[in-house]
């Protein structure tokens, strides 16, 4: 199953706010930990290590 | 009680006052690898000579953990249910974070086992159980206080120079395996150097002596309150010895470090009192490098010598005798002029793949233990803050991913309707059999293990037709109905079946010793 590549979110803009806010208050240091819990948690809830490389490729291009 | 070193005695050698003849093999260091090559090596028939700068057992503890597979290897020279005796049966492990587990393992949650996950045992009592059967074995020539200073490959023999309290003299050998440690002279002299990764970070070892009833367990520490910032680990040996590494940061001086006043203070923050003895100091860094080969002509490393790891997981020890393991039954079959070169290649190959494991195993648990600074140390922190919150992430916290057997890779006939676990080139599985255990069973020569079906006539291997029993099936059936499995000398599964043609096992047979398969 490669990554999904095309929109998959029913409301973009939503989980956009959702993840702002969740930094909303916090230092550079806070939001930086909390994005690498995000990873994390996310990481684990894909489980499939093709999508996680493909992924980890996709944001590494520069 | 602190062990009671006793020297071994020096007895000139023959080759001081005449040339000795030819010996098949010339061992050099009388530690556990050295000792445990002799005896493997005995097993099958071949004499060879340990020669040992020093005569005492290792000074301090140093390898302690001795997994499962090693005490399967310890059993098949003489001394493994003695160590599981003497030693701390142990098998559970918990991870803490400051002050709270975070963790824990089983490491072997069912029964059925002639040997235990893991038993520790200082490194000085296995080298003097080892040192007793290499002396009652008629095969084994253990001389101590012989320095190897230099030595030739002729050809068809080492040439080996030797140092002894009552002058030199040299040795003709037709292979020389370096056992000679994590310094090795032997790879020094060659000019050999290791390729890999050296970790900037200097622990603190001890071994402290004390009353107590902790539990038989390992116990790790991340950032714990007694040593801020740090990571800590608590290991139980015999005679209330405990074992305890304390990270101390790459800028400790490590003459300071060692010293008792300064070890005293940080050993009593550990264990919330001053009630112990210290019995053995020593500060250390990381490297987890190998050669990049193991197998030179008539020269070989085995064990630290050709690979070293960081000490978390338990890798050096047990991996060192995964290549005696591998190496006994290969070297033999060379000697007696039954395989050749390709057989010895393949000890190069695989045992090159399980330092790779152990070395990429090792070296993620020391850059999870020890992060460098920025998204290294970002990470681990936050998978031990998560791992506080959600199950899933402990899977993350990582303090030691601990010795196993690596499988090799094959291209040997599998069956995917047989479990994975017993797949080819993995170690088989023990289980009960009748009274004993099946392990013992498949050691020292080439099995066919025949499961609810019945054994074809074979040239050059036992037949072993157990009767069924539930952890049988469960290990080497699975849902099917038979099975028929072919096991090397070193107790590694060759090729397995569900039916098979005799031509085809016995193809099989003869690709053991000819190392085919290897991949």
């Amino acid at each position: 199953m490669p990554l999904t590549q095309t929109p998959n979110l029913a409301d973009h803009d939503a989980f956009y706010e959702d993840l702002l806010a969740a930094h909303q208050g916090r230092s550079a240091e806070e939001s930086a930990a909390l994005n690498a819990q995000l990873v994390l948690i996310l990481a684990n809830h894909v489980g499939d290590p093709e999508v996680l490389r493909e992924a980890l490729a996709l944001a590494a291009r520069r | 009680m602190p062990y009671d070193y006793q020297p071994y005695p020096y007895t000139p050698p023959p080759g001081l006052s005449a040339p000795e003849p030819r010996h098949r093999v010339v061992i050099v260091g009388a530690g556990p690898i050295g000792l445990a090559m002799a005896l493997e090596l005995a097993n099958h028939g071949i004499a060879s000579v340990i020669v040992d700068d020093n005569n005492v057992v290792s000074v301090g503890s140093r390898a302690i953990c001795w997994s499962k597979r090693s005490l399967e290897i310890l059993d098949r020279l003489g001394v493994g249910e003695r160590a599981v005796a003497r030693g701390v049966t142990w098998q559970v492990g918990r991870t803490f974070h400051r002050d709270t587990e975070v963790f824990n393992f089983d490491l072997l949650p069912e029964d059925g086992h002639q040997m235990p996950a893991f038993v520790n045992l200082q490194q000085y009592y296995v080298e003097e159980f080892l040192v007793e059967a290499a002396q009652a074995n008629d095969l084994i020539d253990l001389r101590f206080k012989n320095k190897v200073t230099g030595f030739d490959p002729m050809g068809d023999c080492v040439v080996v120079d030797i140092e002894t309290p009552d002058g030199g003299y040299a040795l003709e050998a037709e292979y020389l395996l370096a056992c000679d440690g994590a310094r090795s002279p032997v790879r020094q002299m060659m000019g050999l150097d290791f390729e890999g990764e050296l970790f900037e970070e200097r622990f603190l070892i001890a071994d402290i002596e004390m009353e107590g009833d902790f539990p038989s367990e390992r116990h790790f520490w991340f950032e714990p309150t007694f040593h801020p910032g740090q990571s800590a680990l608590l290991h139980k040996q015999p005679d209330n010895i405990y074992r305890i590494d304390l990270q101390l940061g790459w800028d400790a001086d490590p003459e300071h470090e060692k010293q008792p006043d300064v070890v005293i203070p940080r050993i009593e923050k550990v264990v919330g009192h001053s009630d112990f003895r210290l019995d053995w100091v020593s500060v250390y860094t990381f490297q987890c490098r190998r050669l990049e080969r193991f197998v030179h002509d008539r020269v070989i490393f085995v064990g630290d010598s050709a690979h070293v790891v960081s000490p978390f997981g338990a890798r050096g020890g047990n991996g060192g005798l995964q290549d005696v393991d591998n190496l006994g039954w290969k070297l033999a079959a060379v000697l007696r002029g039954e395989a050749g070169e390709p057989l010895l290649a393949t000890y190069d190959a695989e045992r090159v793949q399980g330092a790779d494991e152990n070395i990429r195993n090792s070296t993620r648990s020391t850059r999870f233990m020890t992060p460098a600074d920025g998204v290294e140390r970002l990470f681990r922190d936050q998978v031990l803050a998560l791992a506080a919150k959600t199950p899933f992430a402990r899977s993350w916290v990582n303090s030691g991913r601990l010795s196993q057997p690596c499988v090799y890779r094959t291209a040997a006939p599998d069956s995917a309707a047989l479990p994975a676990g017993t797949r080819p080139g993995s170690v088989a599985t023990d289980a009960p059999l009748g009274n004993g255990w099946l392990m013992p069973r498949l050691a020292g020569q080439v099995t066919l293990l025949a499961l609810n079906t019945a054994a074809p006539d074979l040239t050059g291997a036992q037949t072993l037709t157990p009767e069924l029993s539930d952890p049988l099936r469960r290990r080497y059936l699975g849902d099917a109905a038979q099975a028929l499995y072919l096991i090397r000398p070193d107790q590694v599964v060759a090729a397995r079946w569900t039916t098979a043609e005799t031509d085809t096992i016995q193809a099989e047979i003869d690709a053991i010793w000819t190392g085919a398969r290897c991949r």
